[in-house]
């Protein structure tokens, strides 16, 4: 089966839906929506089906890219359509085809008009999401990065909360300020390099001055994504505005586009500049686990606060990948992984009340274990993941990316272990409000509990997250040589560096 | 066996946990009722939010089958636990049982396992006795309740956890285990989720634990630094090597094992309730009494002993480390008892002597008197359970009253539960032949054999304490059973001794209370120590408090005797024989009684140092950090500043010709200027 083009099926099959879904459906609105939620589901299940068969034949063994197709784009300047995936993107991509279906299946009821855009929109996002993980060639690469923004910007935009154009210029605007300069940095590599190749780009030896300013235009994009602190006050108003389905793939995948840049472009290309760059990487991390985390225990609105928790996450991912070593950079993915998993539950979860609700108000709700015991119960584990309880998912990423930086920088390490304390008062606060107490307010006496397409949706994720807490070799063993692979080339380029100017100094 | 002991428990609780969806199933109020195959990935938590109000006194059939499966489980693990510590204990079968990996990172490689040594069988043996008894007596206890499977579950989930805390053969899965009693014990102290005040003791037993947990996470960490690895046995053999070794830490060179131990030992001090993160303990007593009596008395609480104890062959060789332990667990023994001897509500007093046992077992830690500390561990295990469990059938008497200055004169009414309670609390005051006297006493008599001046410090505070303790003990008890009742007559009118299924656990545990000491006792510090204990735990060969303390001078053997019987005394004195008198000393020393009565105000002074300033900045951070600051210079700025300036421009763009040529004028005169200037 090595002469299947797995990725590029995975990547483009959606796309195909989404032209299908534009082009054939006929009939009355209804029938349209119908046809449209019925083929994106198909699409998206068979999609995932098959990037499964990425996983099933992925070779453990290398940190060669695996499954490479390469055709040249445009002959003069080198640029080519070159995907492959290695064991830092796999999951990625895994992550991206497993969420879309779970997002289609979310929206089924909570959207109602536009159903064919909405669906065309999703599936066009999957193959972008898909196509960014898996580009091998920069310019490639920087043309799924950055057209990801234009499904994202319209699902909000479109269908959205009441403030949801404030929220979208915001997105758009932070975002695409930082991708200019990474447009930039990405010409200047190609005219330093003579080449557009990942694979060659990966061990090329920038000179150091220019690194710095090419890290730093890296940074500005990346940091943006991830979101960073103090670039990340896009990210709490594109939560609360998108639709349930847009901040699960927003927490889910597109947050770990910053994380994955770091680990794929920023320390293997400028090691050195990443080397100069981590103490500022750690200070704004830092202040960023325990800023957010102040600011989610003062919120009101149950998707602000999950999306503030998001920052205060995503901020051990920069934390783990930064301290540079086996543990924390398998931490910072598994980290990534397993928040894809949980962030997109937990948003899941507000949607399931705010279908019913129309309220995302803490206040408003209060005493729910009453009425939807099955939610309560499933909110529970998923808020138990999020502030890391060992045997979820949570807690493998952050012991890895916490018992790596500690090694690394204990300073740094204490202080983010004390998201470990200041995670847990905001979920069990928030659980408290929403989920304990008596039952008094009369709108929510009727609330039903999960229906069977709920927890269809559930389903994967929690075991995902168990599987992942209790046996995360699984996820591990795919990660070690890449990971290995991806150190060596840091440390040594950092040595080697070091020899040189120890010589020049002499 | 082994393997059998700690997953039945487990078995139970997800069995436990698919009843309470049944149950929903069959009651569900849309008439949806699916048989719900529920995915044991998910019931492995599936305890959470069982309850339905709906079905407000549940349903017999699938109670019932609750009951049995779990208690029945414990049972089971009970009786496999026994099997399993004569395999190993007795016919020395030591080595660990591997079960899969489970993280694997670099050189970072942990397993899930079960250990085998005398401390881990020791404590499995302790805690599915304890609990399988807890089980049985909850079977009564929660008959009234209308969330029976939801209670049995969480308690068989507890069980379940505590026992991979005790077998955990690497540090991690001791957190794992660690966090897992965490969890349960919120779930169960908030069981009564419609009480906020249940919810709030929950929420903060939780938050209060994690901060323990951070610096045991921290200690993890700085293992992992020192050793490459957090398997029990690489670190353990690596100690003596390390033992001088520094460890670059927070900036500084600091002793290796000193750092290492002392954040441990944070860990310990959370969950063990020790003084300054102890606050969360009596607020736990919301939850409903077996579970008092499991989590908050015999097992979860002793974790941090057990933890320290495990890690012996670490913290001996931290002199410092093992200092700290003597004062903090001294000074908590003392203190927790001041307070006790002034609270109203029957389980808080019994929460507090909680508290201050548990310094016992610290200090005698400090002295390097490991077998003492979980000898103390273990009897303190039975009769303190015994002493909770006999308070809960108080309660059940009372109809749920729990203030003593609403009991009285009820031991004619109550009279097995009356006898409970005195073998409780005989063998908690450490009278002869109780279990108590023998570990309490060797506890004191290690002190003030270890000979150093923390030692001292331990031996006199816990001497006081041991007077406080005795004195509050039978306060309580005279309170409770003696004197005119107090109560309203509704209440007295429907008094009744337990029923037999909650009598029986009581008996089995007063059977542990009377024999566990004396029976025991040259095995855990006796002449058997060594063939008892093995390779479990280690001391220096220059430690000898444990050794000096059987030639300790008679007064010191018989001075906690003579306290005991004073506080006894002096306890019958004020509540028996002068009952007055107790308002009035309160009346004399206001402020004495009403700092007791407060608790040394910890909990205002964590109000105002750490809850509110933490909402108070966070809202700060929001509104101005965010909203003010990032915002208002970035995105909102930016936007701002643009649609000013273009406003302005288009202020420029008057249509008055005369404004267009001025400017113009402006433009050429400037130009002109210019090229005069420049040019030349």
């Amino acid at each position: 089966m090595t002469d299947f083009p797995w990725l590029s099926v995975v990547t483009f099959l959606p796309l195909v839906g989404a032209l299908f879904i534009l082009f054939f459906s006929r009939g009355t609105a209804e029938q349209v929506a119908r046809d449209a939620r019925a083929v994106a589901l198909w699409v998206s299940s068979i999609t995932f089906l098959v990037s499964l068969g990425l996983w099933v034949n992925f070779d453990v063994r290398t940190s060669d890219f695996q499954f490479v197709e390469k055709f040249v784009w445009v002959p003069g300047l080198d640029l080519a359509y070159h995907v492959g995936i290695d064991g830092i993107s796999l999951f990625f991509v895994l992550l991206s085809t497993l969420l879309t279906v779970l997002c289609i299946l979310a929206s089924w009821e909570s959207i109602q008009e536009r159903v064919k855009e909405y669906m065309v929109a999703f599936l066009i996002l999957e193959t972008l999401m898909v196509g960014m993980f898996a580009a091998l060639d920069i310019v490639l690469f920087y043309v799924f990065f950055e057209a990801v923004l234009i499904p994202m910007y319209l699902i909000i935009g479109i269908w959205g909360g009441p403030r949801r154009n404030y929220a979208a210029f915001k997105f758009f605007l932070y975002t695409l300020a930082g991708s200019v300069l990474m447009l930039l940095a990405i010409l200047a590599m190609m005219y330093q390099s003579g080449t557009s190749d990942m694979t060659r780009l990966l061990t090329f030896d920038f000179a150091p001055s220019l690194q710095t300013w090419l890290w730093l235009a890296f940074f500005a994009s990346f940091a943006v994504k991830v979101p960073m602190w103090p670039v990340h006050t896009w990210l709490p108003d594109a939560h609360v505005e998108a639709p349930t389905a847009g901040s699960v793939i927003l927490a889910g995948v597109l947050l770990k586009f910053g994380g994955y840049g770091f680990l794929r472009f920023s320390m293997p290309m400028f090691p050195l500049a990443s080397l100069e760059f981590t103490p500022l990487m750690f200070t704004l991390s830092i202040i960023a686990v325990i800023y957010t985390s102040l600011v989610a225990l003062a919120q009101e609105d149950m998707k602000k606060l999950i999306a503030y928790s998001s920052v205060a996450h995503m901020a051990f991912v920069t934390l783990g990948a930064f301290a540079a070593n086996t543990q924390a950079v398998e931490g910072a993915i598994a980290h990534m992984l397993s928040h894809g998993f949980v962030s997109a539950a937990l948003f899941l979860v507000v949607g399931v009340v705010y279908d019913r609700m129309h309220s995302r108000e803490i206040a408003t709700y209060g005493g729910l274990v009453h009425r939807m015991p099955k939610y309560a119960l499933i909110f529970m584990i998923f808020m138990m993941a999020s502030v890391g309880l060992p045997g979820t998912s949570g807690f493998v990423g952050e012991v890895l990316v916490l018992i790596g930086l500690f090694k690394a920088n204990s300073w740094v390490g204490a202080f983010a272990a004390t998201g470990l304390i200041l995670g847990a008062c905001y979920m069990l606060y928030l659980y408290r409000r929403v989920i304990f107490g008596q039952l008094t307010k009369d709108n929510l006496k009727s609330i039903g509990d999960l229906n069977m397409r709920e927890i269809a949706v559930f389903a994967p994720l929690l075991l995902l997250v168990f599987w992942m807490g209790i046996y995360p070799e699984t996820f591990l063993s795919a990660m070690h040589v890449s990971v290995e692979n991806l150190l060596e080339r840091y440390h040594s380029a950092i040595a080697a560096h070091g020899a040189a100017t120890a010589i020049a100094a002499r | 066996m082994y393997a059998a002991a700690v997953f039945l428990p487990f078995i139970g609780f997800l069995i436990s946990g698919a009843i309470i969806f049944l149950r929903i199933a069959k009651h569900a109020p849309q008439g949806g009722g699916h048989g719900h195959g529920h995915d044991h990935a998910h019931g492995a938590h599936a305890g959470h939010g069982g309850h339905d109000d709906h079905a407000a006194h549940g349903d017999p059939s699938l109670d019932r089958a609750a009951q049995l499966v779990t208690c029945g489980c414990m049972l089971l693990a009970a009786i496999a636990a026994i099997f399993a510590f004569t395999n190993v204990v007795v016919n020395g079968n030591t080595g660990a049982v591997e079960i899969f990996t489970w993280i694997d990172s670099g050189t970072l490689e942990l397993s899930w396992a079960l250990r085998g040594d005398t401390l881990s069988l020791a404590m499995v043996l302790m805690v599915t006795v304890v609990s399988s008894m807890i089980h049985v007596y909850s079977v009564g206890y929660m008959s009234h309740d209308s969330s029976v499977p939801r209670f049995m579950c969480y308690l068989s989930l507890f069980t379940f956890m505590m026992l991979m805390l005790v077998t955990a053969n690497n540090l991690l899965q001791l957190f794992f285990g660690w966090e897992g009693v965490g969890v349960a014990s919120y779930l169960l102290i908030g069981f009564w989720f419609d009480r906020p005040s249940a919810n709030a003791a929950a929420m903060k037993a939780f938050i209060v634990n994690r901060v323990g947990d951070f610096g045991f996470a921290l200690g993890i960490f700085a293992t992992y630094m020192l050793f490459d690895s957090i398997n029990f046995d690489t670190i353990f053999a690596l100690a003596p090597q390390k033992a001088d070794a520094m460890l670059h830490v927070f900036g500084k060179d600091y002793h290796a094992l000193t750092v290492i131990c002392l954040l441990l030992f944070v860990g310990a001090m959370g969950k063990s309730a020790q003084l300054g993160l102890h606050t969360w303990l009596p607020d736990a007593m919301e939850g409903p009494t077996p579970v008092s009596a499991l989590i908050h008395a015999a097992t979860m609480v002793t974790a941090g002993v057990f933890m320290v104890a495990r890690c012996s062959p670490l913290f001996e060789f931290s002199d410092t480390a093992l200092t700290v332990v003597t004062i903090v667990g001294a000074s908590t023994a003392i203190f927790a008892a001041t307070i006790g001897c002034v609270q109203n509500d029957i389980k808080r007093v019994i929460a507090y002597s909680t508290c201050s046992q548990l310094g016992y077992m610290f200090f005698a830690l400090g002295v390097s008197a490991y077998s003492a500390g979980v000898f103390h561990l273990i009897t303190h295990a039975f009769f303190k359970a015994l002493l909770f469990l006999s308070a809960g059938s108080v309660i059940h008497a009372m109809s749920d009253e729990q203030d003593m200055r609403k009991m009285g004169g009820l031991y004619k009414l109550i009279p097995v539960t009356y006898l409970m309670f005195w073998i409780g609390s005989l063998a908690l005051a450490g009278v002869w032949p109780f279990a108590g006297y023998y570990s309490k006493d060797m506890i004191l008599e290690v002190a003030y054999a270890a000979h150093t001046g923390v030692g001292q410090y331990a031996y006199w505070m816990g001497l006081t304490a041991a007077f406080l303790t005795a004195f509050y003990s039978w306060r309580l008890i005279i309170m409770t059973f003696h004197g005119t009742s107090r109560a309203d007559e509704h209440t007295l009118a429907h008094v009744h001794e337990s029923p037999k299924v909650m009598l029986i656990p009581l008996c089995v545990l007063a059977l542990g209370a009377i024999f566990v000491g004396f029976s025991t006792v040259d095995y855990f510090v006796g002449e058997h120590y060594e063939e008892f204990w093995g390779k479990a735990l280690f001391m220096l060969p220059t430690h000898q408090a444990l050794e000096h303390a059987h030639h300790v001078p008679l007064w010191v053997k018989l001075s906690p005797l003579v306290v005991g019987a004073a506080g006894i005394a002096l306890a019958y004195f004020l509540y028996m024989f002068r009952p007055d008198l107790p308002g009035k000393i309160a009346g004399a020393f206001p402020a004495v009684y009403r700092f007791l009565l407060n608790k040394w105000y910890f909990d205002e002074l964590y109000d105002a140092i750490f809850v509110k300033p933490a909402f108070r900045i966070g809202h700060a951070l929001w509104k101005k950090g965010d909203g003010a600051v990032i915002d208002g210079l970035g995105p909102d700025g930016v936007s701002y500043v643009i649609r000013e300036a273009s406003k302005k421009a288009g202020v420029l763009q008057s249509g008055y010709l005369y404004h267009y040529a001025f400017a113009m004028l402006l433009g050429v005169a400037g130009l002109i200027t210019w090229f005069l200037v420049a040019g030349k």
